[in-house]
């Protein structure tokens, strides 16, 4: 028997899904799509709602109204037993009484599947996650990141449409981390399962999305590829929320095609327009695109007021005329002091964004 | 939708057999026996199954409920989202169940049972009896219907399986605790021909016997009420102050017989109450062994000092002073050290850190003990009866109005609802003193403090209390386990097995053993219905707990109230309303076993619940949510998930059921009968008789029993954490609540 995994992935559509608890509103009037054999990120600061949507997924929550659809079917009043979708949990939630084996077969001793097929997609599903030979073991024989292998392993074996992370690597070290998100984007990636993951570290959404799904006060902020979030931002929350860019105030002089002449203080630069009107607008200038040089150059007076040396770059805290702008220089060999004067210019890394208020 | 379809057809089935296999009525013989099978069943009206009895045209008026049953088979083979298929089994089950009942009380011994009916309707001309097996199926099966409906169309996330317990639970607490207390409200404004009177009620309430001052200002007595009220003030504080000493002394002293005094706290859980009461007497009395020793060697004549408020002071301090401990203990220990060292930082010395510190800090426990101390002794009978005298209370008062030669029904209900009433009100004060504060103190957090000592005179004082009490304890069980020994207390003390000889005597007869004993039958009686009351006490228990901490629905704020108050009515309130709510038709169950079972069940459902939402808040909810995403259903999360996890509070449970049902008297006194006798009442009989010697041999049986069920219990559980591997998860689990 030769087990494909995933070949049953599906879609997940929200069709204007509230959910309320109370008088409390979690998550409101929210839309998106997530195609099939994707991985997309719920982004977004602590309490905006991501949770709530990843459980209405899964059927751990009932939406209040709205209707979601996964592939074909509309699912919006089934509960979480009879929805094809798996869950990876934060805690992982290995059952601490049953074995490695017995945990990842759970889902198919409970469905009635013969045991010794059971058995063996289990033991499938374990290599399949590099654990081999680990099925005898209790999770609390494991270290941190092999239990949450573990935990992939249980919800891959049965092949949902639909696998939901939690997340799943706020236990882990920095390190573990970095590897574990990769082995889940390959693990995705070759077996084409549809992904929904919850984080609020934007770096780690960034890193593993092909599409990004940023909420803010149990609302869609904006969703697109991580690409198209960095770099056309549709608001200052996402501005701010994506990489730690600088909001400074501008004015678009004139457009001219594609692209706009932007005036930063007095300092020009030549970006993309985004299509926006002459006049008052936010630049996002990422911390690599403001450019220090020697006193007596061009562009803005500034002042360093913190310097900070991190082995690949340096930080600098400056103080300009258009605010504070923190910056990243990564000519580690030429440091400036702290109290230094410096003239600021800037790069071409940087978006505009319309300037609601 | 395949599955809807089955549960609906297996509870149909079952309701069907309900009215078409089985008696409609119950069987004058008893639950539990299956004559009527070979005699004269299905054609014999006594015996007959509903559709039998239609067709022989009697009971005209349980057509209807065939209706109910055809109803559902319009939703066989829809899908269970069709607003058809939901609304059916609604309205099938809902108003089944509604009829049923309806019926069942609209229609009893004399015919219409409310005069109003039958001037509707002009006389019936015909009667029925207690429902029996027939119609507790066809409810059953009907009522879960009603709940798949609810399910059907959303209630708790569509899962049939919690709908149902939640069903299930509202109903047997609506039927078992709230019924027969509305019934007592109803007994209580009832003239003695039937009719509701205010004033009635009124008339009886407000009589000096039950609420007059005398003593104040005579000699003579004071109404019960107040007797019964000063009492239970009195212990309540009582208990409390000496728990409070007893656990300062185990946790915060570095005296030597610590484990000792731990050991006191297993004492009133397997000693029936009244025994203390009876060691006192022959302690005590007027011939007891330290009055006779005082007499001979002081000269100090032998008096009835012990024979009133004294008396039962003292026997229930000792008998209710171990559960303010065990309450305290764990209260006292969660006070965090840290705590205590950050207000010695601040420059308080010992007594000010005890004082504004911990103290408050053990508000919440001492709260709790003093109201089960409070509500304890209220509830308390035996206490009374065997050393009152001429000292009365309510619960005695109840008894006598019930069972003596008064017989008057409607004085029982009316002095019930005093003591209801004096309960509630300690509940209800407790819950408002505490208020909505946090007193946890106890977090995640490893605590490395050392706690702060006690200053050295207040240590000195609590040893001074503390140390003559255990002696006392421990007097008082050596007399427990002695007493049997002798001849004659007090008069005549050859050493003899005579008592033991005239309760558990075998003797070998013609037909092989005869348990001549007068014990064995009340004996084997308590060890059957306690065995059959622990389960079901623990499921139901349990069952409680998960929907409490696990399941988020309509009205749980309601649900949890209702199930927290059955804790604060006493036994004997339970006792009379059984009596008055079962004695007649639709539900006639007094002076079956199946009372006593239902009693217990609920007496000790708070224990369950407690114990199982204590060592279930700790067990993590995402394990539960992961087993439904992997496709298990509740059912089978319950299973295989949440039970094992469980399973040191599902023993805990078991056992404490089990052990309080053997000890229990104040409900139980009022349901037993000659066939089901309970091994305290028959004590208590033999104690009314003054035969103290079988009275005591038996108490000492009882409590080494049930001394070994909880040593082989402790075992177990002790065996099973020592067998742990220690995890994340497995290591929080602990052995869950103690009893109440
Ligand atoms: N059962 C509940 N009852 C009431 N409010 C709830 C409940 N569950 C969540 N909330 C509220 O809904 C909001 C969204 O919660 P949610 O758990 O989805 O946040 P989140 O985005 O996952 O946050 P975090 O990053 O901190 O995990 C929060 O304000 C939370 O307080
Ligand atoms: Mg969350």
């Amino acid at each position: 028997m030769s087990t494909t995994f995933g070949g049953r992935a599906a879609s997940v559509r929200f069709d204007r899904v509230t959910k309320a608890f109370g008088d409390f509103v979690a998550v409101d009037s929210v839309s998106f799509e997530v195609d099939a054999g994707s991985l997309a990120t719920l982004l977004g600061p602590s309490g905006c709602g991501k949770t709530t949507t990843l459980r209405m997924i899964a059927g751990l929550e009932l939406s209040t109204a709205g209707r979601i659809w996964i592939g074909e079917h509309d699912v919006t009043g089934l509960p979480a037993t009879r929805r094809d979708v798996s869950m990876v949990f934060q805690s992982y939630a290995l059952f601490p009484h049953m074995t490695v084996m017995e945990n990842v077969a759970y889902g198919f001793t409970v469905s009635g599947t013969p045991k010794a097929e059971a058995r063996e997609r289990a033991e499938q599903g374990l290599a399949l996650v590099g654990l081999k030979g680990f099925g005898a073991r209790l999770p609390s024989e494991l270290s941190g990141g092999q239990q949450q292998r573990v935990a992939v392993a249980r919800a891959l074996v049965l092949e949902p449409e639909v696998l939901l992370f939690d997340e799943p690597l706020s236990n882990l070290d920095a390190k573990l981390r970095r590897r574990v998100r990769e082995e889940i984007r390959d693990i995705q990636r070759s077996l084409g399962l549809t992904v929904v993951y919850v984080t609020h570290d934007q770096e780690e959404a960034l890193a593993v999305s092909d599409k990004v799904i940023v909420m803010r006060n149990a609302a869609i902020a904006q969703e697109g590829t991580p690409r198209e979030l960095y770099e056309q931002p549709a608001d200052r929350f996402v501005a701010d929320f994506i990489g730690d860019a600088n909001l400074v105030e501008a004015e678009i002089r004139s457009v001219d095609g594609d692209l706009a002449r932007v005036s930063i203080g007095g300092v020009e630069v030549r970006v993309p327009g985004r299509g926006l009107p002459v006049g008052r607008v936010l630049a996002a200038i990422r911390p690599e695109a403001v450019l220090l040089e020697g006193q007596g150059g061009g562009g803005l007076a500034g002042t360093v007021r913190k310097a900070a040396y991190l082995g690949k770059h340096l930080e600098y805290t400056v103080d300009s005329p258009v605010g504070e702008l923190f910056v990243i220089d990564r000519r580690i060999d030429d440091p400036r002091p702290a109290g230094a004067g410096v003239a600021i210019r800037f790069g071409d890394r940087i978006a505009l964004v319309p300037d609601a208020d | 939708m395949t599955g809807l379809n089955r549960t609906v057809l297996g509870w149909l089935a079952l309701a069907s057999a309900g009215f078409l296999l089985l008696p409609w009525y119950a069987i004058e013989d008893g639950f539990w026996r299956f004559g009527w099978l070979l005699d004269g069943w299905p054609l014999d009206p006594d015996y007959a199954p509903a559709i039998m009895l239609l067709l022989q045209g009697e009971k005209p008026w349980l057509w209807p409920v065939a209706g109910f049953l055809l109803l559902p088979l319009v939703a066989l083979g829809r899908p269970r989202t069709a607003p058809l298929a939901q609304g059916v089994l609604l309205a099938a089950g809902g108003l089944g169940v509604a009829y049923i009942l309806g019926q069942g009380f609209a229609i009893g011994i004399p015919g219409w049972t409310f005069a109003s009916l039958e001037a509707a309707f002009g006389p019936l001309g015909d009667r029925q009896f207690g429902m029996g097996y027939g119609a507790l199926l066809t409810a059953t099966g009907l009522f879960f219907l009603f709940t798949l409906g609810c399910a059907a169309r959303g209630a708790v996330n569509g899962d049939g399986f919690v709908v149902g317990s939640i069903g299930l639970i509202v109903m047997v607490v609506a039927l078992f605790i709230f019924f027969p207390v509305a019934r007592i409200l109803v007994s209580a404004l009832q003239t003695n021909e039937g009719a509701l009177s205010l004033t009635v009620f009124l008339d009886k309430l407000l009589v000096g016997k039950i609420w007059g001052l005398d003593c104040v200002y005579s000699h003579r007595a004071c109404g019960v009420a107040w007797n019964s009220f000063a009492l239970a003030v009195a212990v309540g504080a009582g208990t409390t102050l000496l728990g409070l000493a007893f656990a300062l002394v185990v946790t915060r002293t570095g005296f030597p017989a610590k484990r000792l005094f731990r050991g006191l706290t297993v004492l009133p859980i397997i000693t029936p109450p009244f025994v203390i009461g009876l060691a006192l007497i022959l302690l005590f009395g007027q011939s007891g062994a330290v009055t006779s020793l005082l007499e001979w060697a002081f000269g100090i004549p032998a008096s009835r000092w012990l024979y009133g408020f004294t008396g039962v002071w003292l026997a229930q301090m000792l008998a209710f002073t171990p559960i303010a401990f065990l309450v305290l203990i764990g209260v006292v220990e969660g006070v965090s050290p840290s705590v205590e060292e950050a207000a010695q930082t601040l420059r308080a010395d010992a007594w000010t850190t005890l004082r504004t510190v911990s103290l408050p800090l053990m508000r919440p426990g001492l709260a709790n003990a003093f109201l089960l101390g409070f509500i304890e002794s209220m509830a308390d009978f035996g206490n009374p009866m065997v050393l009152g005298g001429n000292f009365s209370v309510l619960s005695t008062e109840i008894f006598f109005a019930i069972v003596g030669a008064q017989y008057d029904q409607g004085r029982a209900a009316v002095l019930a609802l005093v003591l209801l009433f004096f309960t509630l009100l300690a509940f209800w004060a407790q819950r408002r003193w505490l208020g909505r504060r946090s007193y946890t103190s106890v977090t995640g957090k490893g605590d490395a403090g050392v706690p702060v000592a006690l200053p050295r005179r207040f240590s000195g004082l609590l040893f001074a209390v503390t140390v003559p009490w255990a002696l006392m304890t421990a007097v008082i069980y050596s007399t427990i386990l002695f007493g049997g020994f002798v001849n004659l207390w007090g008069l005549d003390h050859t050493l003899t097995l005579r008592h033991y000889v005239d309760a558990f005597g075998v003797t070998v007869g013609d037909h092989g053993l005869v348990w001549s004993g007068g014990a064995w039958n009340s004996f084997f009686t308590t060890i059957a219905i306690s065995t059959i009351s622990a389960p079901l006490t623990a499921a139901i228990g349990l069952l409680t707990a998960y929907l409490l901490v696990r399941q988020r629905f309509l009205g749980k704020q309601a649900f949890e109230f209702g199930t927290m108050l059955s804790f604060a009515i006493p036994g004997t309130v339970i006792g009379v309303s059984y009596v008055l709510a079962f004695n007649v038709p639709p539900l006639e169950l007094t002076g079956t076993g199946i009372i006593l079972v239902i009693s217990f069940i609920f007496r000790n459902m708070p224990v369950g619940v407690r114990a199982g939402v204590a060592a279930m808040s700790q067990l993590d909810s995402s394990l539960d949510e992961a087993s439904l995403t992997l496709g298990a259903n509740s059912w089978q999360t319950i299973r295989r998930v949440v039970l094992p996890l469980l399973r040191p509070a599902i023993l805990a449970a078991l056992v404490y059921s089990f052990v309080r049902a053997m000890t229990a008297i104040s409900a139980v006194i009022f349901l037993v009968s000659a066939e089901y006798d309970m091994a305290t009442a028959y004590i208590l009989g033999r104690v009314e008789n003054n035969d103290y010697g079988l009275s005591i041999a038996y108490s000492s049986v009882l409590i080494l029993v049930m001394f070994a069920a909880i040593s082989v219990f402790q075992l177990m559980v002790g065996e099973r954490r020592l067998g742990r591997r220690s995890g994340p998860q497995a290591g929080k689990l602990d052995l869950g609540g103690q009893p109440a």
